[in-house]
C-alpha cells in the first residue's frame, strides 16, 4: 500500500461538507441548553403567578423548556439505572429486596408520585423555581427509571458466560468490565426501553407542568402550562397551536434522538446472523460521515489515552474482587452463618413491612373512615371496569388491523414509524377537543370520558401486533397456504396465536398507561365547566387539588394494589402461558 | 399429454420486478414432466431458483411466463393434492404434534373424530407414536421433520414436494429419515404417486431419485436431465454409484463458454471467503504439489455439499487461480503462487488478481482515486451494481467485494458510516494517540 493513499490524519484534516451541517447544529444545541437551564433557576415563591402567554410566538421557548425537563429526567434515569440495576444484579442479598421493590414502584401511578412529592420539593428548594421544576422532573423520572432499570438488570443477568470468562481472563477491573462488557451488551435493549419510556414520558411532562398544590396552581413555562391556560380561557386556536408545536417536538425527537440511537445500538447486538432489515437513520449516517467531528472525538480519545498513566482512583475495586473470590472458596461452615444472616435479613424485612402497613393505616385512618376506604376500593373497581372494557375494545380494533399491516412488509414499513410517533404524542393535549365534543353533543361523561384513557396508549397494541405479525416466518405462512388454511381457521390457528405474545406486551403497556391516564382523564375541564367520571383517577386528582395528602396517599395505594393484582392475576399468567406455548424456541 | 403425466411445466419463467430498474430473471424456459411412480430430484447451485420452482409447482407463487399443469389443469393457487415438506420444518410452535398434523384435514372441513383417526394413523406410520401431545420445541430436529412429513402425508396427496427436507438435520438423522421414507414409498404404504425433491447433496439425490434434473443459474434453466439407472437398495460405496457421482459433477461443471470471467461490475460474485479458497487449493495440492484433482473426491474430503463447494470453485475460477471443468479442478500457476506465498505475499497476489480479474474491484479503486478526499459512500456503488441485480443481491455482492478488498488492502470500509476510503483506520488512531 503506498502512503499517498492515506489522508492526513487527525485534526489537521480539512472538514468535509457534512461538518458544515452538523457543527452549527451542535453549537446551537449547546446554547439552547445553557439558556434554558438559566431560566429554570429563577427565584419563585408559591402563589406567585408565572406569566404564561398564549401568543404562538412563545411556543418554541415553551417547547424547549418542556424538552429540557425531559432531558434532565432522562439523565437521572440513567444514573439510577446504572447504580440500582448493577447493585441488584451483583449482590444476591440486595437483589431480593430491590427487584420486588422495583416491581411495586412500577405499578404506582406516575402522577401519584407527583402529587405526593411536589410539596416536599417546594420546601426543599424554598424560594426558587427549582422546587416545582424538580417535582416535574421527578415525575418524569418515575415514568422512565423503573422500566430502564429492569431492562438493564435482565441484560446483566443474561450476560453470556464466555464473555464473562473472557473478561476474567483479561483481568478487567470492575470499572472496565462495566463499560467494556456490561453496558455495551445491555445497550440495544436499554436504548429501546429508554426510547419507549421517553415516548411515554411526553404525556407526563405535559401533565406535570400545570400542577395544583393546596389550591395554588403552579404553571411551569412549557407546552403543558400553555394548554392548561388555553383550557381556562377556552381558546381552541391556542390548543391547535400547542398540538402543532408538540407534534414538531415529537417529530424532531423521533428523527434526531430515537432513530439514530436505535440504529446505533444495533451494532452491539450479539448475533451471528444479521437482521433482515437493520434499523437505519439518516441523521446517524450524517453524524458518522462528518470528518471534523470524528477527528475531535478521536483527539479526545487520544487525550484520554495519555491521561491513562495518571491514576485518579485508588485500585480498591480489584482488591475487593479478589476478596470476594476467596470468600466463595471457604468451607461450608461459613455458609451456614450466611444462611442465618439471610434469615435475619428476611425477618427484618418482614418487620419493616408490617410496621409500614401499620403506620400507613394509622396515617390514613386518622383522616378517613373505614367506610371511605371501602368507597375508594369501589371507585377503583369503576376505573378497573373502564380500563378492561377499553383495552378490550382497542384490541378488537387494532389486533386485526395490526395483523393485516404486519403481513404486508411494505405497508408495515410505512405505518410502524407513524404508530411510534403517535404513541409518543401526549394524548392529554387532545383532551380539550374531546370535552368540547362531549359538551356540544351533551354526552354522558361517565361513558364518554373513558375513551380518553386509551387515547394515547392504544398505539402500543397496534405496533406490537404489527411487529408480531411481521415476524411470522415466510415458511410458516407458506405451510399454512399449502395446507389450504383460509378465513376463520387461518386466523384461529395461525395468525392470532402468532401475534399473541407480542399482543400481550402491547396490552400490558397499554393497560398500565390507561391506569396512569385515568388521573387526568376522569376529570377534565373547559373554562369553568368540569366534567367528572366517577372513578379512582378522579378521586386522586380532586384530593391533590385540595392538598389532602392523606387521601392522595390512600387513593394511590389502592390504585397500585389494583394494578399489581391485575398484572399478577391476568397479564403475568397470560404471559407465562404465551412464553411456554407460543414461543418458537 | 400422456395419461401417466402428473405435472407438466412448459416454458415456465419467473421474473421479479426490481423497483425502478425493470425486472430480474429468476427462472427461464423450464420444461419438465413428472410422471406417475417416479422420484425426481432437482439439483443446482445456490441461487439457481430451485426453491422458487417448487413453489411455482404447488401454486404458492405464480409463474410469470409459461404454464404449469397438474393432471391437465392449470395450477393457479395452492393445490390440496400437492403437499410440501419444508427445510425449516415450518411447524406451528403453538400447536402440538397432533394438532399440527390435523391442520390440513381441518382446513378441508373434515369432522373432528374422522380427522383425529386419520392424524393418529399418519403419526403411527411415520414413527411418531407417543409424541402426539408434544409441542415442536420439545422434539429433536429429526422428530420435528417427521411431524412435517406426517402433516404432508395425512391429506393423502398425489405429489410430495421436498424442499431440502433433510438438510437441516445431522447426517445420521437425515439418513435414517430418508431410509424410512424410502421404505414407505417402495412398499407402497403411502398413496403418493410421485415425489419431487430439491437438494444440494448429490449423494442424497442419487440414493433416492429415479431422475436428476440439473439447473443452471442466472437465470435458472434446465441444463441437463440424467436418469439414475440403479435399483433400490443402493450402495453409495459401489463403483457404479461413485461413477454416477462423478458424472453429475461433470455435468454441473460442464462449460460451453470457456473459463469463467467476471464480465462487468454487476457480476454476481460468489459468497466465498479467502480462507475457504486457500483451504480448497491446499486440499488439491495435498502438500505434495499436485495440480489437479476430482471434484467428487474433493467434496468428500472437505465434507462439503454442492452449495458450499461451488461458490468457492467459482471464486477461484474468477480470480484465475484454478480452472474447473469436466468434474476436475486444475490449479493455475497463479493459484500455485498464491498458495505458496506467505501471508503478505498472498495479499499482494490476491490484490493483483482482484484488480486484473474483478471489474468491480478496479472500479472502486479508480473511483476512490479520482474523488477528492478519497471517501465515497457505499450507496454510490450499490446503485451502480443495482442496475444489474436485485437490492438484496447487490448488497450481498458488495459485501463479498468488501471482504476481498479488505483482505488485499485495496481499500478500507467503515461499517458504521458505510463509507469506502483509502485510509487505514488502525494507522490513523495510532498517530492521533501519539500526538
Amino acid at each position: 500500500m503506498n502512503d499517498a493513499r492515506y489522508g492526513t490524519p487527525g485534526l489537521l484534516r480539512p472538514p468535509n461538507r457534512w461538518d458544515f451541517v452538523v457543527l452549527p447544529g451542535l453549537l446551537g444545541l449547546l446554547f439552547l441548553i445553557a439558556w434554558g437551564s438559566h431560566q429554570m433557576t429563577q427565584p419563585y415563591t408559591l402563589g406567585q403567578p408565572l406569566p404564561i402567554s398564549l401568543a404562538p410566538s412563545h411556543l418554541p421557548d415553551y417547547a424547549l423548556r418542556t424538552t429540557l425537563r425531559m432531558a434532565l429526567a432522562l439523565a437521572s434515569s440513567f444514573l439510577f439505572t446504572f447504580s440500582y440495576a448493577t447493585l441488584a444484579a451483583k449482590s444476591r442479598r440486595a437483589e431480593r429486596v430491590l427487584i420486588p421493590l422495583l416491581d411495586v414502584l412500577q405499578s404506582v401511578p406516575i402522577l401519584g408520585f407527583l402529587s405526593i412529592t411536589v410539596a416536599g420539593f417546594l420546601r426543599l428548594f424554598h424560594g426558587s423555581l427549582l422546587g416545582p421544576e424538580a417535582a416535574a422532573v421527578f415525575a418524569i423520572f418515575t415514568s422512565q427509571a423503573w422500566n430502564m432499570a429492569f431492562s438493564f438488570y435482565y441484560s446483566l443477568k443474561m450476560l453470556p458466560k464466555d464473555l464473562v470468562q473472557a473478561a476474567d481472563l483479561f483481568g478487567l477491573s470492575p470499572w472496565k468490565r462495566f463499560w467494556k462488557l456490561e453496558v455495551p451488551y445491555a445497550m440495544p435493549s436499554l436504548i429501546w426501553n429508554t426510547m419507549m419510556s421517553v415516548s411515554g414520558g411526553w404525556f407526563f411532562v405535559v401533565a406535570s407542568e400545570a400542577i395544583t398544590v393546596s389550591h395554588h396552581q403552579v404553571l411551569l413555562p412549557g407546552i403543558g402550562s400553555y394548554i392548561a391556560l388555553a383550557i381556562q380561557q377556552r381558546d381552541l386556536t391556542a390548543i391547535g397551536w400547542a398540538i402543532l408545536a408538540m407534534l414538531v417536538v415529537i417529530l424532531l425527537y423521533d428523527q434526531f434522538a430515537f432513530r439514530p440511537l436505535v440504529a446505533w445500538a444495533d451494532k452491539f447486538k450479539v448475533e451471528l446472523s444479521q437482521a433482515a432489515e437493520p434499523p437505519s437513520s439518516w441523521f446517524l449516517d450524517l453524524l458518522q460521515r462528518t470528518r471534523l467531528l470524528a477527528s475531535v472525538l478521536a483527539y479526545a480519545g487520544g487525550v484520554r489515552e495519555r491521561l491513562r498513566g495518571v491514576r485518579l482512583l485508588p485500585r480498591l475495586p480489584r482488591v475487593r474482587l479478589h476478596r470476594r473470590r476467596e470468600r466463595r472458596k471457604r468451607p461450608r461452615l461459613r455458609q451456614r452463618g450466611g444462611r442465618w444472616r439471610a434469615y435475619a435479613g428476611l425477618g427484618l424485612l418482614a418487620v419493616t413491612a408490617v410496621g409500614s402497613v401499620l403506620l400507613f393505616t394509622h396515617f390514613v385512618l386518622s383522616e378517613a373512615s373505614y367506610g371511605e376506604i371501602g368507597w375508594v376500593f369501589v371507585l377503583g373497581f369503576f376505573t378497573l371496569v373502564r380500563v378492561v372494557v377499553l383495552i378490550f375494545l382497542a384490541s378488537l380494533v387494532w389486533v386485526p388491523v395490526g395483523i393485516w399491516i404486519g403481513l404486508r412488509p411494505r405497508v408495515a414499513q410505512r405505518v410502524q414509524p407513524v404508530a411510534l410517533v403517535l404513541s409518543a404524542f401526549p394524548a392529554n393535549l387532545l383532551f380539550p377537543l374531546a370535552v368540547v365534543l362531549i359538551l356540544r353533543f351533551d354526552l354522558n361523561p361517565e361513558i364518554w370520558l373513558s375513551p380518553l384513557m386509551v387515547l394515547g396508549t392504544q398505539w402500543y397494541i397496534l405496533f406490537n401486533v404489527i411487529a408480531g405479525a411481521s415476524s411470522l416466518s415466510n415458511d410458516l405462512r407458506q405451510a399454512a397456504s399449502n395446507l389450504g388454511l383460509r378465513g376463520r381457521l387461518l386466523w384461529k390457528r395461525v395468525l392470532l396465536p402468532a401475534v399473541f405474545p407480542a399482543y400481550l406486551t402491547g396490552g400490558l403497556t397499554a393497560s398500565g398507561g390507561a391506569w396512569n391516564a385515568s388521573i387526568v382523564a376522569e376529570i377534565v375541564s373547559w373554562g369553568h365547566t368540569t366534567l367528572t367520571a366517577t372513578g379512582l383517577g378522579a378521586y386522586i386528582a380532586e384530593e391533590t387539588a385540595k392538598g389532602d395528602q392523606r387521601r392522595v396517599v390512600l387513593g394511590i395505594a389502592v390504585m397500585s394494589l389494583y394494578v399489581i393484582l391485575f398484572n399478577r392475576l391476568v397479564w403475568k399468567r397470560l404471559y407465562l402461558f404465551a412464553q411456554e406455548r407460543m414461543a418458537a424456541e | 399429454m400422456s395419461a401417466d403425466t402428473l405435472i407438466e411445466l412448459s416454458a415456465v419463467g419467473k421474473r421479479l420486478p426490481v423497483p425502478g430498474r425493470g425486472e430480474v430473471d429468476v427462472l427461464r424456459d423450464i420444461n419438465l414432466r413428472i410422471r406417475d411412480g417416479e422420484i425426481v430430484a432437482i439439483l443446482g447451485r445456490s441461487g439457481c431458483g430451485k426453491s422458487t420452482l417448487l413453489r411455482i409447482i404447488c401454486g404458492l407463487t405464480l409463474a410469470t411466463e409459461g404454464r404449469v399443469l397438474y393432471r391437465g389443469d392449470r395450477v393457479r393457487r395452492p393445490v390440496p393434492e400437492i403437499s410440501m415438506v419444508f427445510q425449516t420444518f415450518a411447524l406451528f410452535p403453538w400447536l402440538s404434534t397432533l394438532e399440527n398434523v390435523e391442520l390440513g384435514l381441518e382446513a378441508q372441513g373434515m369432522p373432528a373424530a374422522e380427522r383425529r383417526r386419520r392424524a393418529i394413523g399418519a403419526i403411527d406410520l411415520i414413527g411418531l407414536d407417543g409424541f402426539e401431545s408434544a409441542y415442536p420445541k420439545e422434539l429433536s430436529g429429526g422428530m420435528r421433520q417427521r411431524v412435517g412429513f406426517a402433516r404432508a402425508l395425512v391429506v393423502n396427496p398425489d405429489i410430495l414436494l421436498m424442499d431440502e427436507a433433510f438438510s437441516a438435520l445431522d447426517v445420521p438423522t437425515a439418513e435414517t429419515l430418508r431410509d424410512d421414507l424410502l421404505d414407505l414409498w417402495l412398499e407402497r404404504r403411502i398413496p403418493i404417486r410421485a415425489i419431487l425433491m430439491v437438494s444440494h447433496s448429490i449423494e442424497e439425490v442419487l440414493m433416492l431419485a429415479d431422475r436428476v434434473v440439473i439447473l443452471d443459474s442466472n437465470p435458472g434453466r434446465v441444463k441437463m436431465e440424467l436418469p439414475v439407472p440403479f435399483r433400490h437398495p443402493r450402495d453409495p460405496e459401489s463403483p457404479t454409484f461413485r461413477r454416477m457421482m462423478e458424472r453429475i459433477y461433470e455435468a454441473m461443471t460442464a462449460t460451453t463458454t470457456g473459463p469463467r470471467r467476471a464480465s462487468h461490475i454487476g457480476y454476481r460474485l460468489p459468497s466465498a471467503g479467502v480462507a475457504q479458497m486457500v483451504g480448497v487449493l491446499d486440499e488439491v495440492d495435498g502438500g505434495s504439489g499436485r495440480r489437479s484433482g476430482s471434484l467428487s473426491e474433493l467434496a468428500e474430503e472437505l465434507q462439503m455439499e454442492v452449495d458450499e463447494l461451488f461458490p468457492i470453485l467459482e471464486a477461484l475460477e474468477l480470480l484465475d487461480f484454478a480452472r474447473v471443468s469436466g468434474g476436475e479442478i486444475q490449479l493455475t500457476e497463479h493459484g500455485v503462487a498464491f498458495l505458496d506465498g506467505d501471508i503478505q505475499q498472498r495479499k499482494v497476489v490476491f490484490g493483483r488478481h482482484l484488480m486484473r480479474r474483478i471489474p468491480l474491484a478496479g472500479h472502486i479503486v479508480r473511483v476512490l482515486d479520482s474523488t477528492p478526499g478519497s471517501r465515497v459512500p457505499e450507496s454510490r456503488f450499490l446503485e451502480e451494481i443495482g442496475a444489474y441485480l436485485s437490492d438484496d443481491e447487490a448488497e450481498r455482492v458488495l459485501e463479498v467485494m468488501i471482504d476481498w478488498g479488505r483482505y488485499a488492502e485495496l481499500f478500507a470500509y467503515d461499517y458504521d458510516s458505510g463509507v469506502f476510503s483509502t485510509e487505514n483506520p488502525g494507522e490513523e488512531q495510532e498517530q492521533t494517540a501519539v500526538r
